[in-house]
């Protein structure tokens, strides 16, 4: 099926790897890791919306970035500890979605990538224009990297910081694994394939779909707020278009519906966004011909896509032996 | 009672530009199938080579309708090219559109820059005019003339023509058309150029008033998605409808709660959409 034994042991093999290298490395290289496992978060919080659900958003930012708001108004301006100022950050993620889906989950396919994708220019206009709260276009800088407590390593170092994410990403990962693959996770499949004939079995379709954007909105807000404290900083764009479809694009790279596929779309887009910058500045302009190409040829994922291009190579070899 | 009339009015303008967005966003789903994502983006050309184009001929009428004619012909090639290949594959559609959003997002701050550009009013229609103790702007005037002239010749050519029945079958059963014997792949190419040039001609139309600067394109998209989303999609009547409704209640919103902008469309959009989750006009 779709979690393959072969996904889960790359995935392990992945972050034993990461745990290896991420302390050696380069800061920067570290940073980069970082970033790839925020990213890596991220994506798996909406493939299982979109993946699994087969629900598509166009506004996943609105959860980044309101638990990244949120988180950092807390800490801010209210003066609550990292453990209150996280929990409220994912809790308002939660929250909105939970009200969001009340409205939303009476559209279905474009209706809903439209939606999604109002709700999110909603949150991003109010983060530009209610500046008293938000700083408006600056944005909320200088939220200090949280002290985790005496008996913990500090965190405020780029090598600190990294582990912390990487054991957030461990538990997450966890977390959505044991999700997906619950027989809960197997009806949201089901949701995917053949919504008529789930309904027709007897599942209360609505709930698993609400259930499904509920968790999905909370883990886009755990790494919202790790994205957040990485920077320090958060502005309007952490709820922007452009990051909803870059999360998209790192499903649709990775393998949408494979819960770690998407972790690989995050490293490769991570490395692209790095090594492009320092040839152009035409990041926008990748982006858009990256999703052509995708569109065109392996809207299912790039991964996926060439799964099957290895298989079609192999097979017309095998064909011409048995003829011959 | 001025205030009333010319925040009215105002929102009414900017009802008439969205309409012209939205009539081809809904034309073009309720045909075709396809959000296109990228319809901001031929208001945004539009309103860019209009400018460019009326600096170098000194004149608006001609370079509006070069404008439009040129992005007429982009959405030929984007649909001939691209679209087509995607027949009936929603999602992979709505990705493409997405990545020429970007695409031509970027090309138009290469070419243009970040400052906003404002499209020159044409000459005749400057200044005011006074009416009912009010000084208000012609131009304006002569946009909401312009808006509901056209969502007049839209309904005119959909309810009243042949061509405008072939799209009104088209919509409701694409496959029995096509056994008829009609070129469909053709009507789909003309109606998405027709889409386009509709959105350049708001971007052209709208861009005295609203201006071109990177991300315009996504902004007044974004207002048309609300519209259709509000009004139904693949209707006219609805998009008419929704641009009034989304003009005003932008307009309104903005002068008494600034600070919460876009967060006033959104109330409206989750009325509508509570009671009636197709939108105001929308099929089934």
């Amino acid at each position: 099926m779709a979690e393959s034994r072969w996904g889960l042991w790359s995935a392990i093999a992945f972050v034993l790897i990461a745990a290896a290298v991420g302390g050696v490395i380069p800061p920067y290289d570290t940073g980069l890791l970082t970033q790839v496992l925020i990213y890596g978060i991220f994506a798996m919080s909406l493939d299982v919306l979109h993946g699994y659900t087969g629900m598509p958003s166009l506004g996943h930012a609105a959860y980044f970035g309101l638990a990244a708001y949120v988180t950092a108004i807390c800490s801010l301006k209210l003066g609550w500890g990292f453990a209150a100022a996280g929990a409220a950050g994912i809790a308002a993620s939660a929250l909105a979605a939970a009200l969001f889906h009340l409205l939303a989950l009476r559209t279905s396919h474009s209706y809903y990538l439209m939606i999604t994708l109002a709700f999110s220019q909603v949150l991003w206009s109010l983060a530009v224009s209610w500046t008293d709260v938000t700083g408006g276009d600056n944005g909320l800088p200088g939220v200090a990297r949280p002290s985790l407590g005496p008996w913990l390593p500090s965190v405020s170092s780029t090598i600190g910081y990294f582990y912390f994410v990487l054991a957030i990403f461990v538990v997450s990962a966890a977390m959505l694994y044991v999700f997906v693959t619950s027989p809960l996770g197997y009806a949201l499949r089901g949701i995917r394939d053949n919504e008529m004939r789930m309904r027709a079995l007897g599942y209360h379709v609505w709930t698993y779909k609400y259930l499904a954007s509920i968790v999905s909105a909370a883990f886009a807000g755990v790494a919202g707020e790790l994205y957040m404290y990485l920077n320090n900083f958060v502005s309007p764009s952490a709820l922007s278009v452009t990051v909803s479809a870059q999360v998209l694009m790192m499903i649709l790279v990775g393998a949408a519906g494979t819960l770690f596929g998407p972790v690989l779309g995050a490293g490769v887009f991570v490395v692209l966004q790095y090594v492009l910058s320092t040839y152009t500045d035409r990041w926008l302009f990748v982006i858009g011909v990256i999703y052509v190409l995708l569109a065109l040829y392996a809207p299912q994922g790039a991964l996926l896509y060439l799964r099957d291009r290895l298989k079609a190579r192999r097979r017309p070899t095998a064909d011409r032996t048995s003829a011959g | 009672m001025n205030f009333w009339i010319i925040n009215t009015l105002n929102g009414l303008s900017l009802a008439m530009i969205l309409f012209l967005l939205a009539a081809g966003l809904t034309l073009i789903f309720g045909l075709m199938h396809i959000i296109n994502m990228a319809h901001g983006s031929f208001y945004l050309l539009g309103g860019y080579i209009a400018i460019s184009a009326i600096r170098l001929t000194g004149d608006f009428g001609t370079g509006a309708l070069l404008a439009v004619i040129a992005i007429a012909v982009t959405g030929v090639v984007v649909q001939r090219l691209f679209l087509a290949r995607l027949y009936k594959q929603e999602m992979p559609q709505a990705l493409l559109t997405l990545g020429l959003l970007f695409i031509i997002a970027d090309v138009a701050f290469f070419t243009w820059g970040g400052d906003p550009l404002l499209v020159p009013e044409p000459r005749p229609l400057q200044g005011g005019v006074r009416f009912l103790g009010v000084v208000y702007p012609l131009y304006r005037l002569f946009l909401i003339g312009w808006g509901l002239a056209t969502a007049l010749f839209l309904w005119a050519f959909l309810e009243r023509t042949k061509i405008g029945a072939i799209v009104r079958a088209g919509m409701d059963d694409e496959e029995m058309v096509r056994g008829l014997g009609i070129n469909m792949p053709l009507v789909f190419t003309a109606i998405f150029a027709l889409g386009a040039a509709l959105a350049a001609l708001g971007g052209v139309l709208g861009g005295p008033l609203l201006g071109m600067f990177p991300g315009a394109d996504f902004e007044v998209a974004l207002l048309a998605f609300v519209v259709v989303t509000v009004g139904g999609l693949g209707s006219i009547r609805g998009a008419f409808l929704g641009s009034l409704l989304v003009g005003l209640v932008d307009n309104f919103g903005n002068v008494w709660f600034p600070q919460l902008s876009l967060f006033t469309i959104f109330v409206p959009m989750v009325i509508v959409l509570a009671l009636r989750p197709t939108g105001l006009m929308g099929r089934v």
